[in-house]
């Protein structure tokens, strides 16, 4: 079997690893390297359970090959919260019960974080149409869509360029994100592949 | 009516039972910290595969594994035959066991590894065990199986009818069961003597649990110790660790069935499958640790699946209205082979609820098993309950059509009445408690019922089919009690185990023989166990699904954990509170009986001063110092609750549809869920579970099927062609409840996590015959695909043919 030596930046982490040409994105990141935040529910890139970040864009990982994002920045659920502070996104599912057995969230998660950088507000029509790539079996979704659009709010609502967990100005605990440069133009952009913090992953490296 | 969760640290100790607070169980799923089986990874871990067959019925003439042996890597290659020559004394090795056994049921063997006879596409052949994960899946494929395939059948009239294939030798006729409930011969009186007579006939659809995590065991073996350890996705631990014991002869208190995060389950991971059993003894015969986690496709092909019946009803009702008797007679898909539980679900589980929340003063059901050349089909949410409530609703619906009354007066005038209960059915049930009026009319009043009808007519003038469906449902949750469970062919007690411990520091842990899987009990039992003791909230640890750490329990399905398992943590935690009080009265020189426990403080009657925390307590009964002479040092508390009845929950779910009858599309207007599932200890739980339910009966009513070939092949095999609803195919959910505690234990509380899923479907596929009224339409065939709707519309059979039932049925008040 072929191999290649390849580099996957993790969260902000370099890793260089070797993987046989069939060795598939989600299993170099759960295997090799310890990211086993990302799930994998169906192998058919129906479910979205081991949804990443791959240059910023949502892709599932259950599907792409592992050379494929060979020099790619990748984000995955371990690299949402910033050294224990949960990101907008996270505390709006925790708020809402937008999870029960939690396998689909993670995925969940940062197709969400790929809708709010595309669209700010979504209303919940738009939410429910963004997460068609991510099956949940438990929460009958209603609680998804809530905790998205509490997530919204709280970055809509953050104060001046930052961005902000908590719509009451941050009193929960770890709201607030550590780079202004999430956010352009007054809108609650997430860029979540530049400069997002490294976390920790579970890299074994 | 959304409900808002709250911090726990902005709650009143005191209002901690009942609070919505938020989960404590999210962090850790919510930052990737969650450990699922397939996270678990052991040092030199090998990884096993299953070689399932590819046909559903076939004899197996030869398996040549020579291929797959001679890979590099592949640690070792297993078949039935080399199982049987590894057997340890017993007289039916590696055979998976039935845990409930009808008096009529033909327990036929059920081999871990098939034995000269596939009966399934997915029946497991061989196994590899392989230093790789890829490795191993790369090895079956050198794996070659002579197979000569026989005929197979999958609809269980079909496979009941006398000249079908026949499964196993020693089931004539693919009887599985033959099993009646009721009074067949008052029946039959209720029936002669009545003004009308309303049929219905229908299809309950297989349906694939579809958890998001598969199925997955990791298992390690220490030989000097003989201790063999299994991590894996389960239910219920200590049952898979009592049957796993048995399939492959490993002692019991040597084995230890640990659930990590679970991923989801639905009844599909209550039951023992040859594929855990393979991990756990491969682990053992190689002595180093083996991994197995199911593709989503093997899932598609082994879980167990749910429903699967076929059924006929009549209703005899006066002219009047009211209801004089029911007959059922109900086909049973049991697939393949009796699943864990299989025989209790068409049977107990069903045939008992028949009454719905209606006085029927005569009831007869009867159910035939049937063996299939499908996978073994067992409990899935709601497990029997769903299928009874959908005849019994669908035929309400029914009834009320050709009776021309309203449906919801048909229903009311029916009613068990509020000061009837306990009410004893005529299908073996006391119903606890209930009022089936107020949610009823709670729901009514929420979609505005008298002006929804005025709406409708204007709507159908403008061309416009608007739609309303009910479905007044009950459920049987929290199993029970033990003996009687005995009496009915269980192979288990229905009680649950939990220990109360108290720390000498102060802090409480609470172990429960119940096991999580999505549900939140982390938080709900801490509640439970906090409000019990009197102490804060954050001090309450929740430990479950492990057998090494919790002494016994049977394990979380059937909606039994908050009745059941909660109601174990109450009778421990007083047992706590009395040992404390002894001691606590030891210390403050006070006769026990003259103390009293409130809020977490033991105080003197009459005399104010004199208190003691029962933390302090704790503390002191572990210094041991100063305790009554005859009482032990520590403070914990084991309890074996076994509830004396089920517990009944009920409620009123109402979807208000449009259909066009041009395209059969179906688009939801409302959809309103009125539960009253007794006290509710978390009520943003009770909410999501509801939600959770709902979206999988709606599912259900409009997407899920699994579909079969007529050689038995699964059409449905993955998440591309069987339907699991996506966000926008679930509706906006309008919940409410009402609250009517069961007077059956200390909680109050009656169970919920099936009680969506029970009620939905007949609510949308009553919203659907509602709307097409006018094209003389009462009722579209499961799921109710566009095509199936506009069929029905159109007067024609549906494109496989099996319309044709409901064809004939169409002008005779039957149903497809």
């Amino acid at each position: 079997m072929t191999t290649h030596d390849i580099t996957l930046t993790v969260n902000g982490t370099d890793h260089d690893l070797t993987v046989e040409s069939r060795t598939l994105l989600v299993h170099a990141l759960r295997d090799e390297l310890g990211y086993t935040g990302t799930n994998v529910g169906c192998e058919t890139s129906t479910c979205g359970a081991c949804t990443v970040r791959l240059d910023g864009d949502a892709v599932k990982s259950c599907t792409a090959l592992a050379v494929q994002a060979d020099g790619a920045e990748i984000q995955t659920v371990e690299g949402l919260s910033t050294g224990g502070d949960l990101h907008p996104i996270q505390q709006g599912f925790q708020e809402e019960h937008g999870l029960q057995c939690g396998y689909c969230t993670p995925g969940m998660m940062l197709s969400a974080a790929d809708l709010l950088e595309e669209n700010p507000d979504p209303d919940r029509e738009e939410v429910r149409e963004a997460l068609e790539g991510n099956l949940c079996r438990c929460t009958g979704y209603q609680n998804i869509v809530n905790a998205v659009q509490n997530a919204a709010e709280q970055l809509q609502t953050a104060p001046g360029g930052q961005q902000t967990a908590a719509a009451d100005g941050g009193e929960r605990p770890g709201g607030t994100r550590p780079s202004s440069d999430h956010r352009s133009d007054g809108g609650a952009e997430l860029d979540l592949t530049a400069d997002y913090p490294t976390g920790d992953g579970g890299g074994s490296e | 009516m959304s409900i808002d969760s709250v911090d726990p640290d902005d709650v009143d100790a005191a209002d901690i039972l009942g609070s919505a607070i938020e989960r404590r169980e999210d962090p850790s799923l919510i930052t990737g910290d969650a450990e699922y089986t397939d996270d678990i990874e052991l040092p030199n871990t090998a990884h096993m595969a299953i070689l399932r067959s590819q046909y559903a019925h076939a004899d197996i003439k030869d398996v040549d594994t020579s291929g797959a042996e001679e890979m590099d890597g592949v640690i070792g290659v297993y078949t039935h035959d080399d199982l049987a020559r590894e057997d340890t004394p017993g007289e039916l090795p590696f055979m998976l066991p039935v845990a409930w056994l009808l008096p009529s049921l033909n327990a036929v063997d059920h081999p871990i590894l098939a034995d000269g006879r596939v009966r399934y596409q997915g029946d497991a052949i061989a196994v590899v065990v392989a230093e790789e994960r890829y490795l191993a899946h790369d090895a079956l494929d050198e794996i070659d199986v002579d197979y000569e395939r026989r005929e197979a059948v999958t609809s269980p009239s079909d496979a009941l009818a006398g000249d079908a294939p026949e499964l196993h030798a020693e089931a004539d006729g693919n009887v599985a069961l033959d099993w009646e409930i009721g009074d067949e011969s008052k029946t039959d009186e209720a029936f002669a003597d009545a003004d009308r007579v309303v049929e219905f006939e229908a299809d309950n659809q297989l349906l694939i649990p579809n958890a998001m995590e598969p199925r997955a065991a990791v298992a390690d073996y220490s030989p000097g110790t003989d201790e063999l350890d299994v991590f894996m996705t389960t239910q219920n631990p200590h049952v898979h660790r009592l049957l796993m014991s048995g399939v492959i002869d490993h002692p019991e208190h040597k084995l230890r069935i640990k659930a990590p995060d679970v991923g989801g389950g639905f009844g599909s991971k209550i039951h023992h499958y040859a594929d855990e059993a393979l991990v756990a003894w491969a682990a053992k015969h190689l002595e180093r640790p083996v991994k197995w986690v199911a593709t989503r496709s093997e899932t598609y092909i082994t879980d167990a699946q749910g429903r699967g019946h076929e059924t006929t009803a009549e209703l005899a009702v006066s002219d009047d209205g009211d209801i004089e008797g029911f007959r059922v007679d109900t086909k049973a898909n049991l697939g393949a082979y009796l699943s864990t539980f299989a025989p209790a679900v068409p049977t107990y589980l069903y045939g008992t609820l028949l009454s719905g929340q209606y006085d029927i003063p005569a009831i007869h059901c009867s159910v035939e098993g049937a063996f299939t050349n499908v996978p073994p089909v067992d409990a899935y949410r709601g497990a029997g309950r769903p299928e009874a409530s959908f005849v019994v609703e669908r035929t309400m619906h029914l009834a009320a059509r050709e009776l021309d009354m309203d449906p919801t007066e048909f229903r009311r005038r029916n009613f068990v009445d509020s000061e009837d209960f306990p009410f004893e059915t005529q299908v073996a049930v006391v119903y606890d408690s209930g009022d089936y009026e107020k949610p009823m009319q709670e729901a009514k009043d929420l979609v505005d019922y008298e002006s929804f009808r005025e709406r409708q007519a204007q709507a159908r003038e403008e061309g416009k089919y608007l739609g309303i469906g009910f479905s007044c449902y009950i459920e049987a949750c929290g199993l029970a009690p033990s003996e009687l469970a005995g009496q009915l062919g269980a192979q288990a007690g229905l009680w649950e185990s939990s220990v109360v411990r108290f720390h000498p520091s102060g802090t409480v842990t609470a172990f429960c023989g119940t096991s999580d899987h999505g549900q939140g009990h982390g938080t709900t039992y801490a509640q439970i166990v906090a409000n019990e003791l009197g102490i804060p909230y954050d001090d309450v640890e929740v430990v479950e699904g492990d057998t090494d750490e919790i002494p016994h329990g049977m394990g979380t399905y059937g909606s039994r954990s908050a009745a059941v398992g909660g109601s174990s943590l109450v009778k421990s935690a007083e047992k706590v509170v009395e040992k404390g009080k002894r001691i606590a009265a030891h210390q403050l020189e006070a006769d026990p009986d003259d103390v009293e426990f409130s809020d977490g403080r033991y105080r003197v009657a009459g005399a104010p001063d004199r208190s003691m925390g029962i933390k302090d307590v704790a503390a002191q009964s572990y210094l041991a110092h100063d305790i009554p002479e005859d009482e032990e040092p520590g403070l914990e508390a084991t309890s074996f609750y076994d509830p004396d009845n089920f517990v009944f929950p009920f409620g009123t779910h109402v979807a208000i549809v449009e259909v066009d009858p041009e395209s059969g599309e179906i688009e939801f207007e409302r959809y309103v869920a009125v539960d009253d599932v007794g006290n509710q200890i978390n009520p943003k739980i009770v909410e999501g579970q509801i939600h959770g339910g709902v979206a999988q009966g709606v599912g259900q009513a409009l997407y899920e099927g699994a579909e079969y070939d007529e050689n038995g092949s699964l059409l449905t095999g993955s998440m591309q062609d069987y339907a699991v609803p996506k966000a926008e195919h679930i509706p906006e959910m309008e919940t409410e409840s009402t609250v009517t505690p069961s007077p059956h234990n200390p909680l109050g509380v009656k169970g919920v996590g099936e009680a969506g899923t029970i009620a939905a479907p007949q609510a949308v596929v009553n919203a659907v015959s509602d709307a097409l009224e006018p094209f003389g339409v009462d009722g579209v065939e499961m799921p109710m695909t566009e095509e199936r709707v506009w069929r029905a519309v159109n007067g024609q059979a549906t494109a496989d043919g099996s319309g044709e039932r409901g064809d004939s049925d169409a002008d005779e008040g039957g149903e497809r």
